[in-house]
Order: C-alpha cells, then sequence, then structure tokens
C-alpha cells in the first residue's frame, strides 16, 4: 500500500494535469470553476469534478436506530448539493463509514477517511463518547468535523462545527419558559448517568435557584436501566411542578409507562414532564399515547411551521419513505454538508484551515429550523422552542424564543 | 543433555513456524502496508496477546474464561491513567476549574485527583502495575473458584459476570474513570508524542517484540511438565488430583498467566489506538477474544496470532466495503468456522497443508535418494 501510494503521486499530478487541459475551454466560459491544485492545497481528495467527504455514523449496534435519520439527512443534504450544481463546480462522493456503537471503531474510521481517503470533511458522530474518542484524530490530521448532536458543551475544537444546541441554548429557556407560562417553582431533575445529563442538571439547577425556585431532587440511573418505579414514588412524594428529563434511549419507554401506570397523566401537567431527549424519533420506540401532553426542549420539530421546513419534510420524505418521521439532531445533521458547502465557496479552497476562517458568520437562511449562523466558538446560533407532544408522535410549537440565542459552551457561573 | 532439552522445548516444526511469523510481523507488514494500516495491524496484535492466554488456560487448561476483556481493561486502563495524567498538566488544563486534573475529573465537579490516581504519575509504578493487578485480580477469582473445585461452564458464567460488573463500574463512576466514554486524548509518554507517525513505528515493533516474547513464554509453558500436567487435567482433572497433585494451584496460576498476557495486550492497545474505554472490557468484547482464539484453533499459540489477525482484519476490511451488512458476513463466518472446522485455522493447517507439505518433502528427499 505504502508503494501504491507513493509511485501513484507523479500518476495523479499527471492525470490531473491532462483533465485540467480537457476542461480549459470549459473553465474559461464557467468562471466558477477553478483548478484541482488551487482550491486544494493539502492533498485533500479533490479534482476537477468531484470532492469526497465522509459519513461517520453507527450504522450497526446499539446507537444505530439513533444515528441512521442523521445518516439519511446527510445524504439528502449532498444529493441536493450536487442537483443544484456541487461545491465550487464539484459534485460531491461520499465515503461512507460504520462507527458500529463502538467508540474505539470511531476513532480508526476518522483516521481512515482522514490519512487514507483524504475527505475535505466529515459528518458524523452522534454520543459524546464517539465525538471524544475522534477529537485527538481530527486535531491530529486537521479534519472538520460536522458534529448534529445537543450536546453537554464544555468543548471547543477548532476541528470541529457543532451544528446541534449546546446545554445552554437548550435549558436555560426552557426553564424560564416552565416558571413564565405555567407558573413552576417546584423542580425534580431526572436522568441517565452519564456527561451529558449531569451536565444538563448542573446549568439546570444553577438556573433554577438563581431564578428564584427550587429543586426538589436530582437522580440519575444507568443507561438501559428499566426500573423507575422507586424514583416515581419520590417524585410523588417530593411534589414537583416539573420533572426534567435527561433520560435518554430505551430507558425512555420504561419511564413513561411506569409513569402512566402510576396514575400520572402527562396532560394533566400536574406535575408537567419537561424533557430535553425525546425527539420525535424516540416517540416512535415510547409509543404516542404514552407521551402526549409530554413538552420538549429543542431547537426544531418536524411540524414546525415555515416554508424552509415544508420543503425539507417533503423532500426527505420523498427520498426515504412516507412514514418517516424528522428528530432535531436529524435536522441538525442535514445543515452540515450545507454550512460546509457554504464555508468552502466563500473560502474559495477546501483547505481545512482556510475554511475554518470563513466558517465563523457563515449563515443559512434556508435552514428548515429558520436561519443559523456559526458562531466565533464554532456553535450555531439558534432559536430556543418547546414542543408539545400531541397523539400522533408530533409536536405542536407553544413556545418559540423571539431571538437567537448565543452558544456559549463553557457558561461562566454555571460551573 | 542441553541439546535435547532444547530440542524437546523448541521442535523443528515449532522453530519453523515461529521464524515465518516473525518474519510476517517484523518485515513482509511493514514493508507492504503504509503507517496507517500498520498502526491497525498493531491493533489487531494486541488481541492476539489475550488469544495466546487463552490458548493456555482454555485449550491446554480447558479453562474456558469468557471475561478476559478484565484483563485487557486492567492493563489499558492502568497505561491509560499514566498517559491522561501527563497529559492533563495544569498547562494544558487552564480553562479547567481545577487545572492540573483529567478533564472528564472537573467535569464531575471533583476538585482533586482521587487517591488510587496517584501512584500512576510514575511510569515504573505503572509498568508494576500492568503486571501485578491482573495477576492479583486472577488469583482472587481463580482462588475463590478453583479452590471450590467451581469450573467448566459455571466458571465461564462467572468470569462473564465479573466483566459486566467491572464495565457497570466504570461507567458508574465516570468522575473517576471517565465513564462510558473512556480516557480519551492521550499525547505523551515522558514527553515523547505517541500520536506521530514515527512514535506508531517504534510502538508497532515494540508491540511485535513483547508478541513474540510472549510466544515464547507460552510455548515453554506449553512444553514443559507444567503443559503436560494441564491437559492432563483437562482430560482427566481427578487422575491428576488423585496422583497427589494440588490441582486448584495449577489453574489458579495459568489463569493468572492468561490474565497477564490479556493486560500487556491492553497496555499496548492503549499506546498505539490512543485511549481507553470500557467497550473493550465487558461482555461483547470479552465473547470476541474467545472468538480469535477459536477461529484460530484453540490448541495452537501461532493459531491465535493468526487468528486475532485475521479475524479483526476482516472485520475492517469488511465493514469498509459494507458498512451496513458487515456484521451478517462477519456471524456467517464464525458459524462457519465453528461448524466445519472445529479446530480452526490451525486445524486447517494440520488436516491439510501439513501434510501435503510433508508428501511434497518426501517426494524431493526420495528422488534425491534414487540419484
Amino acid at each position: 500500500m505504502k508503494k501504491t501510494i507513493s509511485s501513484s503521486r507523479p500518476g495523479t499530478t499527471r492525470r490531473t494535469l491532462l483533465k485540467g487541459l480537457a476542461a480549459l475551454p470549459a473553465a474559461m466560459i464557467l468562471a466558477t470553476s477553478s483548478y484541482a491544485a488551487d482550491v486544494n492545497t493539502t492533498g485533500l481528495s479533490v479534482t476537477d469534478d468531484t470532492v469526497t467527504v465522509g459519513i461517520l455514523h453507527s450504522a450497526t449496534g446499539t446507537m444505530a436506530i439513533s444515528e441512521t435519520g442523521s445518516i439519511q439527512a446527510e445524504k439528502l443534504a449532498i444529493e441536493q448539493i450536487n442537483a443544484s450544481g456541487g461545491v465550487l463546480g464539484r459534485q460531491i462522493k461520499y465515503i461512507q463509514e460504520d462507527g458500529a456503537s463502538d467508540w474505539p471503531t470511531f476513532a480508526e474510521k476518522a483516521k481512515k477517511l482522514l490519512v487514507q481517503d483524504k475527505v475535505a470533511a466529515i459528518m458524523g458522530c452522534w454520543t459524546s463518547a464517539s465525538r471524544k474518542a475522534v477529537l485527538p484524530v481530527m486535531e491530529q490530521y486537521n479534519g472538520m468535523l460536522f458534529y448534529p448532536t445537543f450536546y453537554e458543551g464544555l468543548e471547543q475544537s477548532p476541528n470541529v462545527i457543532y451544528t446541534g444546541q449546546e446545554a445552554t441554548q437548550q435549558i436555560l429557556k426552557g426553564i424560564d419558559w416552565a416558571k413564565e407560562t405555567k407558573g413552576a417553582k417546584k423542580f425534580f431533575l431526572l436522568g441517565s448517568d452519564y456527561i451529558w445529563p449531569r451536565t444538563s442538571n448542573k446549568i439546570a439547577r444553577k438556573h433554577i435557584e438563581k431564578l428564584g425556585l427550587k429543586v426538589v431532587g436530582e437522580e440519575y440511573y444507568p443507561l438501559g436501566h428499566t426500573q423507575f418505579n422507586s424514583v416515581i414514588n419520590k417524585i410523588k412524594l417530593k411534589r414537583p411542578d416539573v420533572i426534567f428529563t435527561t433520560v435518554v434511549g430505551g430507558s425512555n419507554v420504561a419511564f413513561y409507562k411506569q409513569l402512566n401506570a402510576a396514575g400520572i397523566d402527562l396532560t394533566k401537567e400536574k406535575p408537567l414532564v419537561l424533557t430535553l431527549s425525546v425527539t420525535e424519533d424516540e416517540i416512535l420506540g415510547i409509543g404516542g399515547e404514552n407521551v402526549e401532553g409530554l413538552y420538549a426542549s429543542m431547537k426544531y420539530f418536524q411540524s414546525l411551521p415555515n416554508d424552509n421546513n415544508t420543503a425539507f419534510v417533503k423532500a426527505f420524505k420523498k427520498r426515504w419513505g412516507d412514514d418517516i418521521v424528522i428528530g432535531d439532531v436529524t435536522q441538525a445533521a442535514y445543515l452540515g454538508p450545507w454550512l460546509w458547502k457554504a464555508a468552502v465557496e466563500k473560502a474559495g479552497s477546501f483547505d481545512v484551515d482556510k475554511i475554518r476562517k470563513t466558517l465563523p458568520g457563515i449563515e443559512l437562511t434556508t435552514a428548515p429550523e429558520g436561519y443559523v449562523k456559526v458562531h466565533p466558538n464554532h456553535h450555531l446560533w439558534s432559536k430556543s422552542r418547546i414542543g408539545h407532544a400531541k397523539k400522533d408522535g408530533q409536536f405542536k410549537v407553544v413556545y418559540e424564543s423571539k431571538e437567537l440565542i448565543e452558544p456559549n459552551p463553557f457558561p461562566k457561573g454555571y460551573q | 543433555m542441553l541439546q535435547t532439552k532444547l530440542r524437546s522445548l523448541a521442535p523443528k516444526n515449532d522453530v519453523v513456524s515461529f521464524l515465518i511469523l516473525a518474519a510476517i510481523l517484523l518485515v513482509a507488514l511493514p514493508i507492504l502496508f503504509d503507517i496507517f494500516r500498520l498502526n491497525l495491524i498493531g491493533k489487531y496484535l494486541t488481541f492476539a496477546f489475550v488469544a495466546l492466554g487463552l490458548v493456555l488456560s482454555w485449550g491446554l487448561g480447558g479453562i474456558l474464561s469468557l471475561g478476559q476483556g478484565i484483563f485487557f481493561g486492567l492493563g489499558g486502563y492502568a497505561m491509560a491513567m499514566f498517559l491522561k495524567l501527563e497529559a492533563s498538566n495544569p498547562e494544558n488544563t487552564q480553562i479547567q476549574s481545577t487545572p492540573g486534573i483529567p478533564d472528564f475529573m472537573d467535569w464531575n465537579q471533583l476538585t482533586e485527583l482521587p487517591w488510587f490516581w496517584e501512584p500512576f504519575h510514575s511510569f515504573g509504578f505503572t509498568l508494576f502495575a500492568i503486571i501485578a493487578l491482573p495477576a492479583l485480580f486472577a488469583y482472587i477469582i481463580g482462588a475463590a473458584m478453583f479452590k471450590r473445585r467451581v469450573g467448566g461452564v459455571y466458571f465461564a458464567i462467572i468470569t462473564q459476570a465479573i466483566a459486566a460488573i467491572l464495565t457497570i463500574l466504570i461507567i458508574g463512576q465516570q468522575g473517576f474513570t471517565g465513564g462510558v466514554n473512556g480516557i480519551t486524548d492521550l499525547r505523551t509518554l515522558h514527553g515523547w508524542d505517541i500520536r506521530t507517525d514515527s512514535a506508531k513505528y517504534i510502538l508497532y515493533f515494540i508491540n511485535v517484540m513483547l508478541l513474540l516474547a510472549t510466544l515464547v513464554a507460552a510455548q515453554y509453558i506449553r512444553k514443559s511438565k507444567l503443559g503436560r500436567l494441564l491437559v492432563a487435567m483437562r482430560d482427566s482433572e481427578d487422575r491428576v488430583r488423585f496422583s497427589g497433585y494440588d490441582v486448584a494451584n495449577f489453574k489458579i496460576f495459568i489463569f493468572c498467566i492468561a490474565g497477564i498476557f490479556s493486560s500487556i495486550g491492553g497496555a499496548m492497545f492503549t499506546l498505539q489506538v490512543g485511549f481507553m474505554s470500557p467497550s473493550l472490557i465487558g461482555i461483547v468484547p470479552s465473547i470476541e477474544m474467545v472468538i480469535f482464539a477459536a477461529v484460530g484453533g484453540n490448541l495452537s499459540i501461532f493459531g491465535a496470532i493468526y487468528g486475532a489477525l485475521i479475524v479483526n482484519w476482516a472485520k475492517t476490511i469488511l465493514s469498509e466495503s459494507y458498512p451496513e451488512l458487515w456484521l451478517f458476513a462477519m456471524g456467517a463466518m464464525f458459524i462457519a468456522v465453528v461448524l466445519a472446522f472445529p479446530k480452526g485455522l490451525a486445524g486447517i493447517y494440520e488436516s491439510y497443508v501439513q501434510p501435503w507439505v510433508d508428501k511434497k518433502l518426501k517426494a524431493i528427499q526420495d528422488k534425491k535418494a534414487k540419484k
């Protein structure tokens, strides 16, 4: 393999040159297209008419159910960009790798995409654990990762664009809303036991106390836990106004069913349940009848009433089937290729160092969630929204912040 | 005297196999592959340590452990703790509330280094721990089980349960262990950057040399009186016991050796991959490690190494080509191997390749004799 790489080098340049010559007349007509060597000085996989990016999610294993939506969104975005003329006149090709819900595999595949395939960018990762595993690889080989999941913050890498919300964007407005509209005074914090729920609840607790309200309980359960009866009893005893939950994955099915069985009717809102971790995707597994009346605080819901979103939902269903649902992360994953395209075109180059300079300030007016803009800290300005779950598994948007919320991955006073 | 002893320790066939393996690992693979692939091969070979240990304890001794990930993890975490402490110097961790402690501790509101992390500031202690921790742990498990004459399936289930418990413990105590994320972002070893290409070459060769040394140790055990006793125990435990041997002690010993081998593999894994996580300890990876030994042939120390190499290689290649279907192909491969070749690759070699080679050799010799 070593041999083929070194011997192929002169070959490629010759080929590029020939192709370049062939493309000369076209280039004279289309001022937009340019030689591969000009737009790519760092040896990325860019030819005169194609550019390669990587898609790195779990297609197998426990996370596949969550990450499939992201894969579909990224493929759709890439196909749409290609149909509209590509990036700098080049069609995007993608290489998909399977992280297999296994963090070392994520690191291995990220390295393969960067070192061997020389991809210009990677759309990928879902869990914080996979991102943490991939991060040193991205920084060492100077790649650019577009990471779609809402997450705990406390991170800001020059080699990652975070297209989901960081914790403060998701939490603060949600709590304000519960206080102002619902008159909530007492909160019970409940989460799965890992870094995201713990950090989220840390931020939530500080904010609740800052508002002069009270946290009456804070509990964590291992990932995959299915026995919530004891905590439900505790909740009944403490009588909070809001159960604020960050329970993830399969545990949710057990949690909401047991809530119902214990006689807590979500539609009565006594207490009301506010979640950061149940999207339309999760409701498919939990069952709409079990979460009717649930409130979710995130930036995107499939039912969002705007023209961008109507077009996006239509295109998504056309591509991937009518009974598909679109959750918050899926939409954030869809933004990745579009943000990258905009940054590349502004830089006039695929070089990672150059797009890093142009990425801050990039805005998308066509985003399904509305308008987004990249902050210099590599997160997105976005709105906070509250959705009210209906029986059919969709959310009705009941609140939307007026202004875009500034991303603040290292919140002072919340740590 | 010495010569005959040497010969009994290393029959001609084994010497040839050893030289071929050394040539493949030290010469052929580094020439054929670029550093990215070579680093991956290095990663696969860390599992060969575990498979080697399994050949001794399972193939030879009949002790099937479904929890070798425990020991792989102990070695891996010991090395990761040392590297993480070095990476978490106060300059690198300025933005934290408490600079100078690993980042995940800071996220979990810890304000000082837990006591059991302190000794891992020392590289000497870390190396000692990589050998001593698994030995101690294996001794405790072994003594508790074998002295009570627990064996076979029950032992396998208990080791599996311990692997599950350890995973839950590590994930649950995330402030002390890094939780489900593992210990990530490891950078230097005594100031030597382990992420560079040249470091990866050096680590690969260290890994191979250690593996070959482990192989020699395994061969020594296999050919020694102890090795023969183990086989005797596997086939008829009671007879060995009635002959006056303390069966439990031999079992404990070989289980400790298998644990130490795994632990060395784990430490080399951390060095070459750059992080350690609980996903390498639990039930699934532990069973995978048994599969490496089974595919290679659970009686053959060479088979174990080729098994670990080939299965992992197939895993990488298949998942690169068919990201959504590769698990089915892997499953089919395991079923095929177990059904058709219960003795694994080594079995195929022994029943097909070896006789063929012998026949050819004999034909050549006969020809020479005629002339």
